[in-house]
């Protein structure tokens, strides 16, 4: 039953806020707050009393679920509400709950129009991404999908900026729902193929993930079908050539938007390949893991060269995140228990400094006015403790070892390596690259001669005690990664099964095919 | 012991958090206290470490805690004490702390001296990990700790552009080192299985033969990783811009200890370059190239802290000579020597630099010697001990074991590079001497020199200067266990080489002084016209290096970002959205209203249609 909780309770929370504006201007801030923090306890009580390590002896089976409740639907074609919760998916709920009480904090005062209804926007959000980490029914899962997509439109299009050069946040926002709502009307195709699929072979409609794991499918057919979910998750990512909408939306997002959508709405793509597409597709994914990989190259170094080339703040650090993810990508295609280790490492770890940096980033908008960094320069004696924290987080975000960033890149690296060495070896150059953007960002905001006279605020408190937890998390988790790792290490352990037999049944086909 | 060792990069660290979370609480005094006493207190567990270790010489470690455990890659965080480390230890502590001190007189009145000792201090720490570390990746968090740090302070002073910029080459061009040093660790651990450096050492030799490629390919690109932090050949250009950071920074970081890391990591991995022996030979060749090519450029350069920065590079060379020749012992030897008098050398500029408030430029100072007693004593010791003058130096026992390993392991040509490069070096050292301490005053600056005062400015120097001369040659690095067996040879040709190296050294003085004291007018007449001006602009650019890199890779690369500025693919996605935009003016065209259009368009539509259904049937 917790698991309906953490999906209903911001969901009614959201109401709440909406209503809770005639209470009075800051009524929907603190119950938002309160919602969040809620769910943010609900998860780590989760995680401080269950048992998600490996349980010995296991090998074989598919691991059991945590927890698991289950309600029918539409039992006609097999829906249900199913939801499910192991290590993999707790690690990202309660990311989910720590980024959305930042989502929170962070837009304090930066909105002041129609709070209620931006908190009920951004809460139900939440309650979508949480309901995509949780449902293990497909339909339930489509369903969070879409779900996540409309409040963020509004988010974007009522509560943005408007940027130079003619990008308006009504394009941004048209922009980032078309692309999000034409690749998953891909994924519902892929889905109702394999559902029919699995009628075909069985008789009987299902859109559970435990039955449909087991469909019997043609060569053919499980490379469509993985490429309809393939595509959904790449845009999501995003993978280059498919992330033209996230750095309009990012940039044109008030920033409590681009922490959720950099912080976990790109996760959700990452969790989608490790849930979904690798496990109901092993052999058709290890077919198609050069090509990904490959993708996950370009998307490296085309994410770097376009951050180095970015004056916006939020369009630098959007432009970051492609970078990142390409890393992400490698890990999960490399497939070995190291790197997809690395991979929920690199995702934590890219949520925390990605939402730090975009959260300094407003904090400097609500300063200067201005995202334009020609506009900066020498800012590092006027804004007190701010540069100090950006110089950590974009020092994180560049891999120092020390950071929780480093831990995760490393471990993609040292993963893929004995697997596809030319891939790991030319991602090691995106580190250097890495190194060009981030130092190019301090360089061109906070050194240089001061362009004016005078400092401005400091943080107050509340910006104060964000980007100390968040720091303090960054760095934790960068020297003791370990109760992360055991966390997700049942759930990994089980892709890379499933990925190393796919690997293993297809190099003993091949000969086959030859004789 | 295992409280004591972690002490070492504990304090500086606890140095830092204090530093960092004071905001300015403490000022300027405080800070320089807080900055000082950590690393003091970190020399002082190191000295008892030094005590435990020769009581009991045998390797020994720590284990704090398992950094990652995932399957089988479970490096620690593992510290390890053997003679080696130890060196570094005492390096790094000690001297780091002379240097610490110092800057209490040099930064004084300074903006940002809070900053200043919090990243030191991280330096210190880092550096500390960078040497303690007992497997490869804890190894990596320092050397990109100290990375990190040298940015932060080539950069103190951030309101000039310039430094930024210096710092963030520096930065990126060590990068470049840093993925190499990476992939060699993947290499390493795909190979053998573990990071652990002991491991490494002893599965090293059970799965590769000598020459075998793979081992080669690895220990090549750990080559790429010291050549990026050693600041050698073809890595070598941030060292020189470097100097824009405060003097104790160039001091600490970009002459006694950062810069020899890579020195550290061959020697602490010479279980790996042995098998390879083609990489260690060309580690050899760039020591030697670096060396003479460096030195030139000393030769030709204005600034006293740029002067001092090529001959870091140069000494560097002559320690990568010695690990590419095998002579591993002599490396650490020289590494220890090198950062006595380099460090002495660099503060005794910092307090001419200050002294002649903010002056620089060798042509701009001058006549110095009677003003500022101190620094001079401190050039010129440094001085002696960098041109290796004999007997009563630190530099010739070090550099003189270099020389003999090269000599008696056979390699002919690299002992010439280092014979050349000695003359070089007592001729560019000489100039810098007689530039800044000789002559008349080139400047109001120069005339209004004030000398240094106070403990923070006189002890430092006074302690590296007794190091500088033979006296810190007695310390003997505890090395015996660590490394396999100098090359051995005949007493007489050992012999026969100090006095011939000996000879060039001194001869480089003689031919120095006579030049730059008797021929100063003739020599800036040469250096002026023809092939003497471009032969001084060659090596005062240091042979075109950043000019090269500029064409060859900094402008490309600027072209490529401005080229994909606008996001060229998500255009080109956008011709979709394009389409089904032109797609609906060009419909929206038809609706005009008139009747008779409408009319037309049906008409023609239907006979159309009926056409293809004709056809079709």
């Amino acid at each position: 039953m917790a698991l309906v909780w953490l999906i209903l309770i911001p969901f009614v929370g959201g109401l709440l806020c909406w209503q809770g504006e005639r209470w009075g201007e800051q009524s929907p801030r603190w119950i938002a707050l309160g919602t969040m923090l809620l769910v943010l306890l609900i998860t780590l009580g989760l995680w401080w009393y269950g048992d998600y390590r490996l349980p010995p002896g296991a090998e074989a089976e598919a691991v059991p679920w945590a927890i698991e409740w289950r309600a029918a639907w539409i039992p006609r074609f097999g829906i249900e509400v199913h939801l499910a919760l192991d290590g993999l998916s707790l690690v990202l709920v309660a990311l989910t709950g720590l980024l959305g009480v930042l989502a929170v904090l962070c837009s304090w005062h930066e909105i002041g129009r129609r709070v209620g209804f931006f908190h009920l926007n951004l809460l139900w959000i939440l309650a979508g991404v949480v309901g995509v980490f949780l449902a293990i029914d497909l339909f339930l899962f489509f369903f969070f999908w879409e779900m996540m997509l409309v409040p963020m439109y509004f988010l974007i299009a009522l509560w943005g900026h408007s940027g130079s050069t003619g990008r308006t946040r009504i394009g941004a926002a048209t922009k980032f729902f078309i692309y999000t709502q034409a690749s998953g009307l891909l994924m519902l195709v892929a889905i109702l193929g394999l559902v029919f699929a699995h009628h075909h072979a069985t008789g009987e409609y299902t859109f559970s993930y435990a039955a449909l794991r087991e469909t019997p499918l043609s060569d053919e057919l499980s490379t469509w079908l993985m490429l309809g979910f393939f595509f959904a998750f790449a845009v999501k990512l995003p993978v280059v050539p498919f992330h033209g909408w996230l750095p309009d939306a990012h940039a044109q997002a008030p920033t409590a938007g681009s922490v959720d959508l950099a912080g976990i709405l790109l996760k959700t793509a990452a969790y989608g390949m490790l849930r979904f597409a690798l496990p109901l597709f092993p052999e058709a994914s290890q077919a198609f893991a050069p090509v990904a990989m490959g993708l996950g190259l370009v998307g490296i170094f085309y994410g770097a060269l376009l951050a180095c080339g970015q004056q916006d703040i939020k369009r630098l650090v959007a432009y970051t995140s492609i970078s990142h993810m390409g890393f992400v990508l490698i890990g999960i295609y490399a497939g070995s228990e190291l790197a997809l280790q690395g991979v929920v490492v690199l995702m934590v770890a890219h949520a925390f400094s990605t939402s730090a940096l975009f959260i300094i980033s407003g904090q400097i908008h609500e300063r200067l006015h201005t995202r334009d960094m020609r506009e900066m320069g020498g800012l590092w004696g006027r804004m007190g403790s701010l540069p100090g924290f950006m110089l950590c987080f974009v020092v994180a975000s560049l891999g120092m070892p020390g950071t929780v960033n480093f831990v995760g890149e490393f471990m993609i690296l040292f993963g893929s390596f004995p697997l596809v060495p030319w891939v790991a070896a030319i991602a090691s150059a995106g580190l250097v690259l890495a190194a060009i953007y981030s130092l190019l960002l301090m360089q061109r905001v906070h050194y240089g001669p001061p362009q004016g006279e005078g400092r401005f605020a400091d943080l107050d408190r509340r910006e104060y005690a964000m980007m100390l937890g968040l720091l303090a998390l960054v760095l934790l988790l960068g020297l003791f990664p370990q109760p992360l790792l055991e966390t997700s290490g049942a759930t990994m352990h089980e892709v890379q099964r499933l990925f190393s037999d796919a690997s293993a049944f297809m190099s003993s086909t091949e000969p086959m095919g030859d004789s | 012991m295992t409280l004591l060792l972690p002490l070492t990069f504990l304090l500086p660290l606890a140095g830092t958090l204090i530093l960092a979370f004071s905001h300015t609480r403490l000022g300027e005094r405080g800070s320089a206290w807080v900055g000082v006493i950590s690393v003091g207190l970190a020399a002082l567990a190191t000295a008892l470490l030094v005590h435990q270790f020769l009581g009991m010489p045998e390797a020994r470690g720590v284990t704090l805690w398992t950094w990652i455990a995932v399957s089988d890659f479970q490096p620690t965080f593992g510290l390890m004490l053997d003679g080696l480390s130890l060196t570094m230890l005492g390096i790094i502590t000690g001297v780091g702390l002379l240097i610490h001190w110092f800057a209490a007189w040099y930064m004084h009145g300074e903006e940002g001296i809070t900053r200043f000792y919090a990243y030191m201090n991280l330096f210190v720490a880092s550096m500390v990990l960078l040497v303690l570390g007992n497997n490869l990746l804890l190894l990596f968090l320092g050397w990109e700790g100290v990375g990190l740090c040298s940015y932060l302070l080539i950069g103190h002073y951030y309101h000039t552009a310039a430094n930024g910029w210096a710092a963030f080459k520096a930065f990126i061009v060590t990068r470049i080192g840093d993925a190499f040093l990476a992939v060699g660790l993947f290499l390493l651990f795909r190979e053998l299985g573990t990071l652990n450096i002991a491991e490494i050492l002893q599965r090293a030799p059970e799965l590769w033969a000598a020459g075998d490629p793979m081992v080669e390919l690895t220990a090549l690109l750990l080559l790429g990783g010291a050549l990026g932090k050693s600041a050698q050949l073809p890595l070598h250009t941030w060292l020189a811009d470097a100097m824009a950071g405060p003097t104790p920074v160039s001091a600490l970081i970009h002459a006694a200890t950062m810069v020899t890391a890579g020195v550290y990591l061959i020697a602490r991995l010479h279980g790996v370059f042995l098998l390879a022996p083609d990489v260690l030979l060309l580690t050899g060749v760039i020591g030697a190239l670096t060396l003479l090519a460096a030195g030139f450029a000393a030769l030709a350069q204005t600034d006293i802290k740029r002067v001092l920065a090529y001959s870091t590079m140069s000494q560097i060379g002559y320690m990568f000579l010695a690990l590419g020749v095998g002579g591993f012992e002599a490396a650490i030897f020289h590494l220890m020597t090198h950062s006595f008098f380099k460090a002495l050398l660099f503060l005794s500029a910092g307090a001419v630099i200050v002294s002649c408030h903010h002056e620089q430029d060798i042509r701009r100072l001058g006549g110095l010697w009677r003003r500022l007693p101190l620094a001079y004593t401190g050039f010129v010791v440094g001085g002696a001990a960098l041109a290796a003058l004999p007997l009563v130096t630190a530099g010739f026992y070090s550099k003189d074991e270099i020389l003999w390993q090269a000599l008696a392991s056979g390699h002919g040509e690299l002992l010439l590079a280092g014979l050349l490069g000695a003359l070089l070096t007592s001729l560019y050292t000489l100039r810098l001497i007689i530039g800044i301490f000789h002559g008349n005053p080139g400047s109001d600056n120069a005339r209004r020199a004030e000398a240094g005062r106070g403990l923070a400015h006189g002890l430092p120097l006074i302690v590296l200067v007794l190091l500088s001369t033979f006296l810190g040659a007695w310390f003997e690095p505890p090395l015996v266990e660590v490394f396999p067996a100098p090359h051995e040879g005949g007493e007489g040709w050992h012999l026969a080489l100090e006095i011939m190296a000996s000879g060039v050294a001194l001869a480089g003085i003689a031919l120095g002084a006579w030049l730059f004291l008797r021929r100063g007018a003739w020599l800036a007449d040469v250096a002026s016209h023809g092939w003497g001006a471009r032969l001084w602009r060659l090596w005062h650019h240091a042979w075109g290096f950043d000019a090269g890199y500029d064409r060859l890779l900094v402008r490309p690369y600027r072209g490529l970002v401005e080229w994909l500025r606008n996001d060229v693919v998500d255009a080109v996605v956008g011709l979709v959205a394009r389409l089904a935009w032109w797609l609906h003016v060009g419909l929206a065209r038809t609706q005009t209203g008139k009747l008779r259009l409408y009319a037309a368009s049906m008409v023609v539509g239907a006979t159309l249609m009926l056409l293809v259904m004709a056809l079709a049937t």
